[in-house]
């Protein structure tokens, strides 16, 4: 801003303004439709949480494990064909309590974020989950909310399920 | 610094109007795989940095770099993605070469155009959104009028334009890769409906969905991993002022500068002399005549004529679009100047296949980013 804004206050805009079509005002709707392809990895994932279920995907050159599955390794390059359903508990990596909306409303009750460490569901995934799920936490207060907690899915009842990562509504603490 | 800078890998997964079986990541995946195999190389360990071209409004997604370095194997590596044409990512790895910090970079382009349901409707968002769009035209208006102004000009024919898609989607039967092949008439083109007279909706290629992978390393890294690394000999580009009141319409000068540019690294001063073969932007049939006449191969007005007697055909003086161009085997999006150049490649190196030319040694590659851009980028190519 220019040294000299005191003698150059200028006129600032007002709704007014806005309203009355005073200034230049263009009023436009981006059309823009996409059908992704899920593909191999992200369609498999989608079916299985339809059933219930949270796939992931293994990588047995580097020991790791990822959910949602892909079709390769970010880290050794190799291919990961084979997909394991993963258990419905976890633990809490982060999260953090969203006083802002997804359509910027302020709320007095916040949204909980959380990344869930999924606990494997068989001796074949010995390795280390790497990375869990991104979801949501609920039936908790706020303020019991911390890392480490241990959580388990509530899933949307199986006839109302669509193939969606909203087939599981939230994850919930598990008692002691 | 002198060091030269080679394509010793590329790899490509399409061309073909959908793909619904796999996802936009799993189809570069498909070209990755193919391109670090056929380079010798392992993106992991060897390659030290990774150009990808795509375009968010294309993707559907803000920030689309985000997207891509997993299935590139470039994770916790140095990446970036680059709004621009196939070529300009080409261009960008050359120039990360030749800075001598990086021996061996990868490029990546793809098209998932099946995807985009509302393909026009995004495409007038690249119109000016106060002078121009609210005019509320398909953006194919501006390819209309181009064509228009430059048949008036140079006294080319829409017959001669025709001629091209005859020509291309010919060409496209002796490519596996190309879904477009056919055996028209000038009739057959001619016939169609009109998109935006005088431009034909048969003088317009269609869309395909596509991904390609380059490697690209320096002289020394090339001469160790190939037996027969395909050169950069000179990369240039050019935009226009964007402004649809003033600029050239008869001509394409970006794509003139483009070539001086790349001429002159490559030492290029009379190109249908020292060049074999080319392939160029067709995504509309006159463009492909008004683009060889900007790269200087012929005057104003003799591309058309030249066409329709067949020196551009694979037996011609000068083959253009052996692979059968955009018009053959789809629009890929930003990924159209990569395949452009994946043909000069395999032409070079002899694994044309079918439609193998006779002892090439210098092929041009040339690219543009489509209605309603003024951008053109060029690459010189040796063996
Ligand atoms: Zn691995």
């Amino acid at each position: 801003m220019t040294v000299k804004i005191k003698e150059f206050p200028g006129t600032s805009l007002s709704e007014k303004d806005f309203d009355e079509g005073k200034i230049l005002f263009n009023y436009d709707e981006l059309k823009g439709e996409f059908a992704w392809d899920t593909g191999i990895a992200i369609g498999s994932y989608l079916a299985a949480l339809k059933e219930g279920l949270i796939l992931g995907a293994a990588c047995y050159t580097c020991h790791k494990i990822v959910t949602p599955p892909r079709t390769v390794c970010e880290w050794c390059f190799d291919p990961m064909d084979e997909y394991i359903p993963l258990l419905d508990t976890g633990v809490v990596n982060t999260f953090s309590l969203c006083y802002v909306t997804w359509d910027v409303q302020r709320i007095e009750q916040p949204e909980i974020p959380a990344v869930i460490m999924l606990d494997g569901a068989s001796s074949l995934d010995s390795g280390p989950i790497m990375g869990g799920i991104m979801h949501k936490l609920g039936e908790v207060k706020p303020e019991k909310v911390h890392i480490g907690m241990r959580v388990k899915a509530v899933w949307k009842p199986a006839e109302e399920r669509e193939g969606s990562v909203t087939d599981i509504l939230y994850f919930k603490p598990i008692e002691n | 610094m002198n060091q030269r800078v080679a394509i010793v890998g590329v790899g490509w997964a399409g061309f073909r109007p959908a793909t619904p079986e796999v996802s936009y990541k799993e189809l570069m995946y498909d070209a990755a795989v193919r391109a670090y195999t056929d380079a010798g190389v392992d993106p992991r360990r060897d390659v030290e940095s990774f150009v990808t071209v795509a375009e968010d409004f294309h993707e559907g997604t803000s920030i689309f770099d985000e997207y891509t370095p997993d299935q590139l194997g470039g994770a916790l590596k140095s990446v970036q993605t680059i709004t621009g044409d196939g070529l300009h990512g080409l261009a960008t790895a050359y120039m990360l070469i030749r800075t001598g910090q990086f021996d061996i970079v990868a490029v990546e382009g793809h098209s998932k155009a099946s995807n985009i349901l509302t393909l026009d409707e995004i495409t007038a968002y690249a119109q000016d959104p106060v002078l121009n769009r609210p005019l509320r035209f398909n953006t194919h208006f501006v390819a209309g009028m181009e064509m228009n102004r430059y048949l008036y000009e140079t006294g080319t024919t829409r017959e001669q334009c025709a001629a091209v898609v005859v020509k291309n989607r010919f060409n496209a039967l002796a490519n596996p890769s190309a879904p477009y092949g056919a055996d028209l008439t000038l009739q057959d083109v001619l016939s169609g409906p009109m998109l935006s007279a005088p431009l034909g909706l048969r003088e317009t290629a269609e869309h395909a969905d596509g991904a390609i992978v380059m490697v690209l390393a320096s002289e020394q890294a090339a001469q160790q991993l190939v037996d027969l690394p395909i050169w950069i000999e000179g990369i240039g580009w050019c935009n226009d002022s964007p402004s649809l009141e003033s600029r050239d319409w008869g001509q394409a000068i970006y794509t003139a500068q483009a070539a001086r540019m790349a001429y002159s690294q490559a030492g290029i001063n009379h190109p249908l002399q020292a060049i074999d073969f080319a392939e160029v932007d067709d995504i509309y049939a006159y463009k492909e005549l008004q683009t060889l006449e900007a790269l200087g191969f012929f005057r104003p007005g003799e591309a058309g004529e030249l066409t329709a007697e067949g020196f551009t055909t694979p037996e011609g003086d000068l083959p253009v679009n052996v692979s059968g161009g955009s018009l053959g085997c789809g629009h890929l999006l930003d990924a159209t100047g990569l395949a452009r150049a994946l043909e000069v490649v395999l032409q070079l190196r002899g694994e044309a296949g079918a439609r193998q030319l006779a002892d090439v040694e210098i092929g041009l590659v040339q690219s543009w980013r489509g209605v309603p851009t003024t951008n053109g980028a060029v690459a010189i190519l040796s063996n």
